[in-house]
């Protein structure tokens, strides 16, 4: 029996694995970037369905929004061309790719038998309010510290892209 | 209602092919977005068991997951234009002074 909520995760499923896919196949690194916000925005939407709003809302917000802007940002300053052709040998183009997809259809076999018990994902929303609640009490000091790594990081890219202005 | 197994299988089914475009891709900026998808994959793994077992405490860590991605990501391009320019080229392979 098909619900309407699995008919949903099946199609927005089926959007990641393809923008994963395509983030594979596609030469031009640019190509990569779009077809990864189209996984993430999949996967945003994924949030939604199991009733995470505001974890979807920051998916979208700072993942697809922020973190890919910055990528795309790069990839346009560095003026990324298509990569070249991989020169696959035999070897792997025969046995490694079977072998790799034999693999991943494996471990998704048993991570499903072994998770099946666990029943369905409930589907009414999570509060914000309640999320906020734990993250400013039981971990408002890991969250300063992120604000920290955040200036670290920030400071970090500075020194490292900066350019020697005289030696 | 979705079964959570579902979830799971989809989640490792992403991390699986962010690590086969992590060794496959030659660009370095495509590598760098591998990890990201490998990241994503992690974080619909934590928001399913956070729902399922009813604890929030898996959502909270998706946030902190995505604000390590973001200083990542600035730390990681930064070094990745520093390569470009010091060696002015993108391609994984050709980076490899450490061999010799």
């Amino acid at each position: 029996m098909i619900t309407a909520q699995i008919a949903l995760f099946l199609i927005l499923a089926a959007v990641a694995v393809a923008g994963a896919l395509s983030l594979i196949l596609q030469r031009h690194p640019i190509h990569s970037a779009l077809s990864l916000i189209v996984v993430m925005v999949a996967l945003a939407g994924l949030y939604l369905l199991q009733g995470a709003e505001f974890v979807a809302a920051v998916q979208i917000i700072v993942y697809a929004g922020a973190i890919m802007v910055v990528f795309i940002f790069v990839i346009m300053l560095l003026n990324a061309g298509e990569e070249e052709r991989s020169n696959f040998s035999k070897l792997a183009r025969f046995v490694g790719v079977p072998l790799g997809v034999v693999f991943l259809a494996e471990v998704a076999y048993w991570i499903g038998r072994a998770t099946s018990h666990l029943g369905s994902v409930p589907a009414q929303t999570v509060s914000t309010r309640d999320l906020s609640t734990l993250l400013f009490r039981e971990y408002v000091f890991p969250f300063e510290l992120t604000s920290f790594l955040i200036l670290i990081a920030l400071l970090g890219a500075l020194v490292l892209a900066r350019r020697e202005e005289s030696e | 209602m979705v079964p959570t197994s579902y979830y799971l299988v989809l989640s490792a089914v992403l991390f699986g092919l962010g690590v086969v475009a992590f060794i496959f891709k030659r660009n370095i900026l495509t590598v760098f977005m591998s990890i990201e998808l490998m990241l994503n994959a992690v974080n619909l793994a934590f928001v399913t068991f956070s729902r399922s077992l009813g604890q929030l405490q898996g959502q909270v860590f998706v946030l902190f997951v995505i604000v390590v991605a973001a200083a990542e990501s600035a730390v990681g391009l930064a070094i990745i234009i520093l390569i470009h320019r010091n060696r002015g080229t993108l391609d994984v392979e050709k980076v490899d002074t450490l061999k010799d």
